[in-house]
């Protein structure tokens, strides 16, 4: 008897009233054919968010889109958290809610986890058939760089460290999760790292990565000294 | 069409190496063993001396260069995606019409 796979899409979200209701429709139009749900994880946006969300369920159904909102930021890892315990999925995808993670990907993240098994498929933008657009040289200089300061401390094992558009098998994703303490982005190395050394089977795709059009980006200055802090963190301990 | 090896117990990798040693044991490792190496140079004299003190300054500015060549070499085959940038604007066009008609707040923030 074959499994049905269901596929619990987790986005978090702040500020993100816009951008939420095109990446869902981009979902829709992108998953048509499959099993899923989406679940909204919305840390008390000031934007109204979550109303654009109950409207969100007023079109697509609310067994189709999840609102598990929080009251307040309380960081990307509790989010995920969070939002496992409502999934009813077998696998977990976690994504963000700007539109630089494009929902065109989603269906060659599910073919590539059906081809190979893989535990993990990852988001890779370093890679031909991936890409970046909306990058200047400093970014892309530091993003380079930041790669392969990781890949000659770390051996990840993949292209994409600090990636966050990943699809997990939703009990690899538990057991990860609950081994992971760092905040942010490092949070999503800490993730790819420790799941690497436990010896998962990840396999990557490439995805393009378009700078967010509406809002602000979340990144800031002293994100290269949060960076190398992590990369410390774990070298020493994964 | 599911495969039915997709369940969990079918798609884990045992461990690839003992458990409990972690990543920074094993660089540990290799960096006492390159010591080891260079330390035994120092006392055989194979190599005169002179050269070999100053074995780990090349080591590292290799490392350094090494790290340099790898940056400027991505950086040059970084891949862009100017049409995914395109695709998006006519994708966020689409979605605004469809989802305004069906009563989704779509304006502008």
């Amino acid at each position: 008897m074959a499994e049905r796979n269901k596929y619990s899409i987790i986005i978090p979200t702040y500020n993100e009233r816009l951008n939420i209701a095109l990446v869902v429709f981009l979902v829709f139009k992108h998953l048509w054919d499959v099993d899923f749900e989406i679940i909204v994880v919305d840390d008390g946006s000031p934007d109204g968010t979550q109303e654009v969300v109950k409207q969100l369920q007023q079109v697509y159904g609310e067994d189709r889109i999840l609102l598990r909102a929080r009251p307040k930021k309380l960081g990307l890892g509790t989010a995920y958290s969070h939002g496992l315990k409502h999934a009813s999925g077998n696998f977990v995808v976690i994504m963000d809610a700007d539109l630089s993670h494009h929902p065109t990907y989603l269906p060659s993240f599910i073919k590539k986890q059906l081809e190979t098994g893989a535990n993990i498929v990852t988001g890779t933008r370093y890679v031909k058939g991936g890409g970046v657009h909306g990058w200047n040289l400093m970014r892309k200089l530091t993003s380079r760089g930041a790669n392969v300061l990781a890949q000659t401390l770390l051996w990840p094992g993949v292209s994409d460290l600090t990636g966050s558009f990943r699809l997990y098998r939703k009990s690899v994703l538990e057991d990860i999760i609950s081994s992971c303490v760092s905040k942010g982005y490092v949070f999503q190395m800490e993730m790819i790292v420790r799941a690497s050394r436990k010896g998962y089977h990840i396999e990557e795709v490439p995805i393009s990565f378009v700078d967010r059009i509406y809002g602000s980006s979340k990144l800031g200055g002293s994100e290269i000294v949060e960076y190398l802090k992590g990369l410390a963190y774990l070298l020493v301990t994964t | 069409m599911t495969r039915t090896s997709s369940s969990i117990s079918g798609s884990f990798r045992p461990q690839l190496y003992h458990r409990s040693m972690k990543h920074i044991v094993k660089i540990m490792t290799l960096l006492v063993g390159i010591s080891a190496l260079w330390f035994g140079l120092l006392k055989t004299s194979m190599v005169p001396s002179s050269h070999t003190l100053l074995l780990p300054i090349y080591f590292i500015m290799c490392l350094g260069c090494y790290g340099l060549l790898m940056v400027g070499v991505g950086l040059m085959r970084f891949p862009t995606c100017p049409q995914e940038a395109l695709l998006l604007q006519q994708d966020v066009i689409e979605a605004k019409g469809y989802l305004k008609q069906r009563g989704v707040d779509v304006g502008s923030e």
